[in-house]
């Protein structure tokens, strides 16, 4: 066995280095010493990352390598907006490609069995949106993209801070308000309307239609009609998000409802259960994904729905009415505050029901363990 | 003279399907008296599931009449006279073992403690204590199976109906299962309607063998099977054994006009 293991990731980053070096300095504040130092931080955890090293020395070598080699870079870029040069993104290139790496010996690459499971299903996200992150800001100030057209993350990351209590006034009258209230209203009465459906036939026959013919309506027709009946306030916008959820839940529960097989319904009957016994202990049941699916679905649809509606008039807070005013005056920093934001809230939201969902439907086939 | 518990009366069954009418049953006379083991076999389509379920009040017949226990099928399965036992396990995956056994009785509104003690005893019958907290996906097949008939034996009905309950099994557990049900018949002193289509089993099994043949599924012979009441596997090499065994075999080939 040799010590030797090279790998692809570390090759092209050893390539990428070495061609950093045709085009030095980097940037116009950076001088000549410090892309050696890139350089040699790059070549180092490349050349330890082909050697036959334990999990834990190559995760730690490749993780030091690529954040440091990047944090280089991002600090070679103060005063020096759009004058990197093709070594400098050789360089960025070069660390990213470490950073795949480290990904991949995460992955349990060559490593299964040791550590892996819990852990990297949170991190490997997480690397992989941490050097989104840092692409972004390169490129955007090492090639000089203008502002309006896509800010770095820092200038994002610095409004965030600097406008919190705005942000929480928007968070509270969109996410707090009309999201939540009409995510849990619509839900519920998607859920309601779906059992009473599925106890009277007739019932459901005349609702789908429908069903299908209002979430065929686009919501840019509706939101402004719904300002008309309910008001500028958030009421109105809770009310879209209603009308947007109601549909997903009450199809998606119906389904459910006929998720149990002909010999459970059988099963049920021989022990002489009523309607409600039936629905209560096997029909809804086994009905939980489906409804978890409509959930899921809909916290995305209320996120967008309410957001959307506040572009047809508002009072002067939320992130609709936010974001739709202060691209009007070219504050895009505002602009992907906002949107981050939205992008934050809509993760957790969605992340939270998925667990939920573990927990609740741990006897289905995908989860069981 | 023990009682005639379920006596079926020229029953016919005819299901309207796309394709036309199937007749699944013709004309069946049935007379079935207390802690009987009466065995149905026939080929695949002649209507022993059919004729199960007609009894279970899970299929209503288009001719003739059938009472269980004096009553109609629909008082009896109300009356939860019978535990009915699927060809699958049809354990529900989102409960333990110990709370799908739970699940008729929870179903007839029995107290806790009672639950429990039933419980305890028909897991013990079956022998699957120390199985109580697994999930159902957890076990083998067999074991499955086994807990299917603790939940019906927990209902604690007069009688079994079971459909092919075995089927999917190998031979090895199917073996030892039928070791196990023929104890438990012993023990409990049920009547047991059984559906296979293994002779073997049938003979092993059964006081009482009714051969049945298809299109339309009728009641081709009933054949008298008494081997005693203490019998192990070894049986089956006994000349008593085979000649039952040859007898059901023809029955079956004359009931099957192999005319297709
Ligand atoms: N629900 C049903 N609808 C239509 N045809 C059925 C239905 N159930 C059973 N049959 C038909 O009735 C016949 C007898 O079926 P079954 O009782 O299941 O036979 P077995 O259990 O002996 O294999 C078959 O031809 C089958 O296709
Ligand atoms: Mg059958």
């Amino acid at each position: 066995m040799s010590v030797f293991r090279p790998n692809w990731q570390a090759l092209m980053s050893l390539l990428a280095t070495l061609y950093s070096l045709t085009a030095v300095p980097f940037t116009d504040s950076m001088g000549s010493g410090t892309p050696l130092i890139v350089v040699a931080i790059l070549l180092a955890g490349a050349l330890a990352s082909m050697l036959r090293l334990s999990f834990a020395l190559e995760a730690a070598v490749l993780t030091l390598a690529s954040f440091g080699a990047a944090a280089v870079l991002i600090g070679g870029l103060a005063d020096a907006f759009g004058t990197a040069s093709r070594g400098y993104f050789a360089a960025l290139g070069a660390a990213w490609l470490l950073g795949w790496r480290l990904v991949t010996v995460l992955s349990g690459d060559g490593s299964r069995g040791s550590d892996g499971g819990g852990g990297t299903a949170i991190i490997v996200p997480a690397l992989f949106g941490l050097w989104v992150v840092i692409l972004w800001e390169c490129i955007v100030r090492g090639a000089g993209v203008p502002f309006v057209l896509l800010p770095p993350p820092s200038a994002i990351g610095l409004k965030i801070t600097n406008s919190t209590s705005i942000l929480a006034a928007d968070f509270k009258q969109t996410v707090l308000k009309a999201v939540l209230f009409g995510y849990v209203v619509g839900s519920l009465t998607g859920f309601l309307v779906a059992i009473l459906a599925d106890r009277f036939r007739f019932f459901a026959n005349g609702l789908l239609p429908i069903g299908n013919m209002v979430s065929a309506l686009p919501m840019i027709g509706i939101a402004p009609v719904m300002v008309i009946w309910f008001g500028f306030d958030w009421q109105s916008k809770a009310a879209v998000v209603i009308v947007m959820t109601f549909f997903p839940m009450l199809v998606n529960t119906l389904a459910g409802l006929a998720a149990s097989s002909d010999m459970e319904r059988d099963l049920m009957r021989t022990y002489g259960a009523t309607h409600w016994q039936v629905l209560l202990k096997l029909r809804l049941q086994a009905a939980m994904p489906f409804i978890f699916n409509a959930l899921k679905i809909n916290s995305t649809l209320a996120l967008i729905g309410a957001i959307v509606a506040e572009f047809f008039g508002t009072p002067i807070v939320g992130m609709g009415f936010r974001i739709s005013t202060e691209v009007g005056r070219m504050n895009l920093d505002m602009v992907w505050a906002e949107i981050a934001m939205a992008a934050i809230v809509g993760s957790l939201f969605y992340g939270a029901l998925a667990l939920l969902e573990r927990s609740v439907t741990f006897w289905h086939p995908s989860y069981r363990r | 003279m023990p009682e005639t518990v379920i006596s079926a009366q020229n029953l016919d069954l005819t299901f309207e399907t796309n394709d036309g009418p199937v007749h699944a049953l013709k004309d069946i006379t049935l007379d079935i008296a207390e802690g009987e083991f009466v065995s149905l076999i026939g080929p695949s389509g002649c209507g022993k599931t059919t004729l199960l379920r007609v009894i279970a009040d899970l299929e209503t017949p288009t001719g003739g009449t059938v009472s269980v226990n004096g009553m109609t099928p629909d008082e009896a399965r109300l009356a939860r006279a019978y535990g009915y036992v699927f060809q699958q396990s049809a354990l529900l995956p989102w409960r333990t073992i110990e709370e799908n056994v739970a699940l008729p009785l929870e179903v007839m509104g029995l107290d806790k403690a009672t639950r429990n003690q039933r419980i305890v005893s028909n897991l013990e019958l079956v022998n699957l204590t120390g199985f109580e907290k697994k999930f159902p996906w957890q076990l083998s097949g067999g074991m499955q199976q086994r807990a299917s008939i603790a939940r019906a034996l927990a209902v604690e009905p007069a009688m079994l109906l079971m459909d092919e309950p075995f089927g999917a099994l190998d031979e090895i557990v199917r073996d030892h299962l039928n070791e196990q049900l023929l104890k438990l018949w012993a023990k409990t002193k049920k009547t047991v309607v059984f559906v296979t289509h293994s002779i073997p089993e049938a003979v092993f099994l059964s006081t009482k063998i009714v051969v049945m043949s298809p299109r339309p599924g009728r009641i081709h012979e009933i054949i008298d099977c008494n081997l005693g009441t203490d019998r192990a596997l070894d049986i089956r090499e006994t000349p008593e054994f085979l000649r039952i065994a040859h007898q059901v075999r023809e029955g079956l080939k004359a009931g099957h006009s192999y005319d297709e």
